[in-house]
């Protein structure tokens, strides 16, 4: 058994991962726009001591088909604004990271670069972003500025492309503001010294930004970033400019190849001394009694059958427990797990799955750090842009 | 009791010279503490909203980062769907522009921000189109100024057209029968007009207020024009109980021409003032906030602005240069950048010459004569004095309330709640407490209309 402490996350959406759980007598369908239903959700997750909760979101309404806008009227439809939501809870909570998923192609980075940032002032240093691509035809006529070439291997790249450009500016943006750049100086009458404002100047072909940010540099300097990676492209991009990779291994061998391209991709980039988490991503259905577990599942998909891109687990918590060791010893230093019901399953993560793993010392028994960052191990990183001439002035 | 009742707002302190940083009692202008506070006493006083103005790029004179002022802030729209978190029922008011968004983005922020605080949405409409902005956006700069109202306009039906597509009963959630929706089409939209060309379905239902509540600023024919058609509000800069009431007579009178009544759009001067317990005091206070306000650098800076040229080697307690404004076309770069106020003086020279005269008859030297010109408060009294002052701009169709605009972040706001708030309220003219929960309520606009409902 492996003796390191395991990260947890989860990811919420609407009322649970699967498409059926809306109709689960715990389940509160009617609630879902209101700051109530989530605040209880992230109350719970923090309840749990988790690292993070995850807040799904995509720019058009969802669809059962991955690849087009459907008709249904059987499942959850309407989303609020992740990054919203995440600023809107924040203050309710003292200690869980929250990340809002946000789209960083056809959107502009400088304002995705200002709200995290924003959302790290009034977490105090708990936000993160997962970043993601649009790739339907019909998320890019939401915004109506583009046509996707035809083919979609090339479709992908170029989306991971400009969201690997994106990252970058986001980043460029937190960072251009030094840490002391403020100095309030009534001698002078100066309130900036404007020597510790860095424009960015990044070009690439889809946007070129100048900089500086018009937001002072968020608390935890580098809010933490993610990325949801199935395939080649979302790896690299984990590898070169992400935190944290969520990713959907089948078992423990494939999850030893996942992890191997993601180091790779980040010896590629430079960026081996650095920590960059691969967490798993599982859909859970969980019980004490394992069969009602697996019966539940049952009685769900029979409602509406679940195409998960992850793994679905259907068992107690100490089986789920089990899974997560093995997982574990293939390289993952974390799981995000997403509740098939809210906030059944949830509660079940918080109330059976983290216990458990307090029980064989594998999950932290309080919270350690302030910071989301702290929580993940993340140092505060220096500012890119500071000279030896601007940081010596900290000290 | 039937004083006519005001509306109040308060302005979070923004990132110019209005602000004093240097004070003791200066808070953080970034910290949610600093936004948490001055939101809570504008609650504690009931006021309607509060007001948060944009930065998409920091200001720039003479080639260089403006650092005399108060510089950074957040993102707007999304401290206040966080300050919703720690307020009940005051109004929740982000500037946003429309040249460097998109509709639809902008639309998901505002009816998300409604849904999460219960109906307290409002935006600020703005227009923005130079070059300078533009380089930190996808868009770059490329709005011809011709064009800047007609994409605001655009903009904002578009906007109104997404917030529309869902009517409000479309969820039915229904756990026994499986139906959640009733509408297969529920959120679907086709907008084809010369900026936005977008169709597909809108992501979130229909919020409390429907629409968000909508604001305007903006003192040209067209910007009056503008809001007249369709803000709920707008933000002024008129000063004098005759100017107000110029500008009151002369924008309500154009409701007529757009189907709404002269209580449908609210007249909100920005308004600053300086509390005494006597008048002298007050007096003598006002004077020592504008000498804070307008040392002598930022003095220089401010005539920079007008005359387009560095005047860093001027005295600033000596008298105007002898040299006249550099008058260029609006597209070509000035020495101050990502100002609004840079093109509020259309007439430079006009503007010079009124200004050596002024400057002549009351032998001021630049400085003082910057302070008069630009830092003046709007009512200057005891609470009481205020409170008159106000209520005769109220009464006399000036205005139909105020947005006040504190000097010093986050409690500027504090006295005035404490000490002039309680004054209004006793005389009537001011409500005691909320009577609704939505800014709508709030501001007495009239339920959603036909022109809203698909």
């Amino acid at each position: 058994m492996s003796d390191t402490p395991l990260h947890l996350g989860v990811s919420l959406d609407g009322a649970g991962r699967h498409p059926a759980a809306w109709r689960e007598p715990g389940a509160r369908p009617d609630e879902l726009f209101t700051a109530g239903y989530w605040a209880d959700l992230v109350a719970e997750a923090e309840h749990g001591l988790l690292d993070l909760v995850t807040i799904d979101d995509s720019l058009g309404l969802q669809s059962a088909d991955p690849f087009a806008a459907d008709d249904r009227v059987d499942q959850v439809r309407g989303r609020l604004d992740a990054s919203m939501l995440a600023a809107r809870i924040a203050p309710l909570t003292a200690h869980i990271g929250i990340l809002p998923t946000v789209v960083v192609t056809h959107t502009e980075p400088f304002h995705v670069s200002t709200t995290i940032a924003t959302i790290d002032y009034v977490s105090s240093g708990r936000a993160g972003v997962q970043v993601r691509v649009a790739a339907r035809p019909d998320d890019a006529a939401l915004l109506g500025r583009r046509t996707f070439p035809a083919d979609r291997d090339a479709l992908l790249r170029e989306l991971f492309d400009e969201a690997a450009d994106a990252v970058e500016v986001i980043r460029r943006l937190w960072d251009s503001w030094e840490d002391d750049a403020i100095v309030r100086d009534g001698a002078t009458g100066r309130f900036v010294d404007r020597e510790r404002l860095h424009y960015i100047d990044f070009e690439g072909p889809r946007f070129s930004v100048r900089g500086p940010s018009i937001t002072p540099r968020p608390p935890q300097g580098q809010p933490v970033v993610a990325a949801l990676a199935h395939r080649a492209e979302p790896f690299a991009l984990v590898g070169t400019s992400c935190d944290i990779g969520f990713v959907t291994p089948r078992d423990a061998a494939d999850a030893r190849g996942i992890v191997a391209a993601i180091r790779e991709a980040q010896a590629g980039a430079g960026r081996e001394a650095e920590t960059v988490h691969v967490w798993a991503d599982l859909t859970v259905v969980l019980d004490d009694d394992a069969a009602a577990a697996r019966d539940r599942l049952a009685r769900l998909d029979a409602t509406d059958p679940c195409t998960d891109d992850a793994r679905v687990v259907a068992g107690t918590p100490a089986e789920l427990a089990d899974l997560l060791v093995e997982l574990g010893e293939a390289g993952l230093t974390g799981f995000r797990l997403r509740p098939a019901v809210l906030p059944d399953d949830l509660r079940h993560i918080t109330r059976g799955l983290v216990p458990e793993l307090q029980r064989r010392g594998l999950f932290r028994t309080a919270y350690e750090a302030t910071t989301l960052r702290g929580h993940l191990g993340l140092p505060r990183p220096a500012d890119r842009y500071a000279t030896a001439d601007t940081a010596g002035s900290h000290s | 009791m039937s004083r006519r009742q005001m509306h109040l707002a308060a302005h979070f302190p923004g990132v110019n010279n209005t602000t004093v940083w240097s004070e003791p009692e200066s808070g953080s202008q970034i910290e949610f503490a600093s936004f948490a506070h001055m939101a809570r006493t504008a609650e504690r006083a009931k006021f309607d909203f509060i007001f948060l103005a944009e930065g998409l790029r920091l200001r720039e004179q003479n080639g260089a980062i403006y650092d005399l002022d108060v510089v950074g802030r957040p993102d707007n729209a999304t401290i206040l769907a966080a300050v919703a978190a720690v307020t009940d029922r005051l109004g929740l008011a982000a500037t946003i522009s429309s040249t460097f968004n998109e509709p639809y983005e902008v639309a998901r922020r505002l009816a998300s921000i409604d849904h999460l605080s219960g109906g307290r949405a409002a935006w600020n409409v703005v227009t923005s189109w130079d070059k300078f902005t533009g380089e930190n956006f996808r868009r770059g700069g490329y709005l011809a100024q011709g064009d800047r109202y007609l994409r605001a306009k655009q903009f904002l039906d578009t906007v109104m057209t997404l917030v529309d597509s869902w009517r409000g009963d479309e969820i039915v959630a229904d756990k026994a029968t499986g139906e959640f929706l009733r509408d297969a089409g529920a959120g679907r939209f086709d907008v084809a007009v010369d900026q936005f060309d977008i169709r597909g379905r809108f992501s979130v239902p229909r919020s409390p207020q429907g629409r968000p509540v909508v604001l305007q600023a903006g003192d040209s024919d067209e910007g009056r024009e503008f809001a007249a058609a369709s803000a709920d509000a707008i933000f002024t800069r008129h000063g004098s109980l005759e100017a107000g009431q110029a500008f009151y007579t002369d924008v309500k009178r154009r409701l007529a021409a757009y189907g709404r009544s002269e209580d449908q759009l609210k007249i909100l001067p920005a308004t600053t003032f300086a509390l005494g317990d006597t008048q002298a005091e007050a007096e003598e206070r006002g004077r020592r906030i504008r000498r804070q306000q307008v040392s002598g650098q930022t003095a220089l800076r401010f005539l920079e602005q007008v005359w387009n040229r560095d005047l860093s080697h001027l005295d600033p307690d000596g008298p105007l240069p002898e040299i006249d404004p550099l008058v260029v076309d609006a597209d070509s770069p000035r020495v101050s950048q990502g100002r609004a106020a840079d093109r509020m003086y259309r007439d430079p020279l006009a503007t010079a010459k009124e200004w050596r005269e002024r400057a002549a008859a009351g032998n001021l030297s630049i400085r003082d004569l910057m302070t008069e010109v630009t830092s003046r408060q709007s009512f200057v009294g005891t609470p009481l004095g205020i409170a008159e002052q106000m209520e005769r701009f109220v009464e006399q169709r000036a205005s139909d309330g105020f947005i006040l605009v504190p000097h010093i972040t986050p409690g500027g706001l504090d006295d005035f709640a404490d000490r002039v708030v309680p004054i209004l309220q006793e005389r009537g003219s001011f409500r005691a407490d909320y009577t609704g929960t939505t800014l709508r309520d709030h501001l007495g606009l009239a339920p959603l209309d036909a022109r809203s409902v698909v």
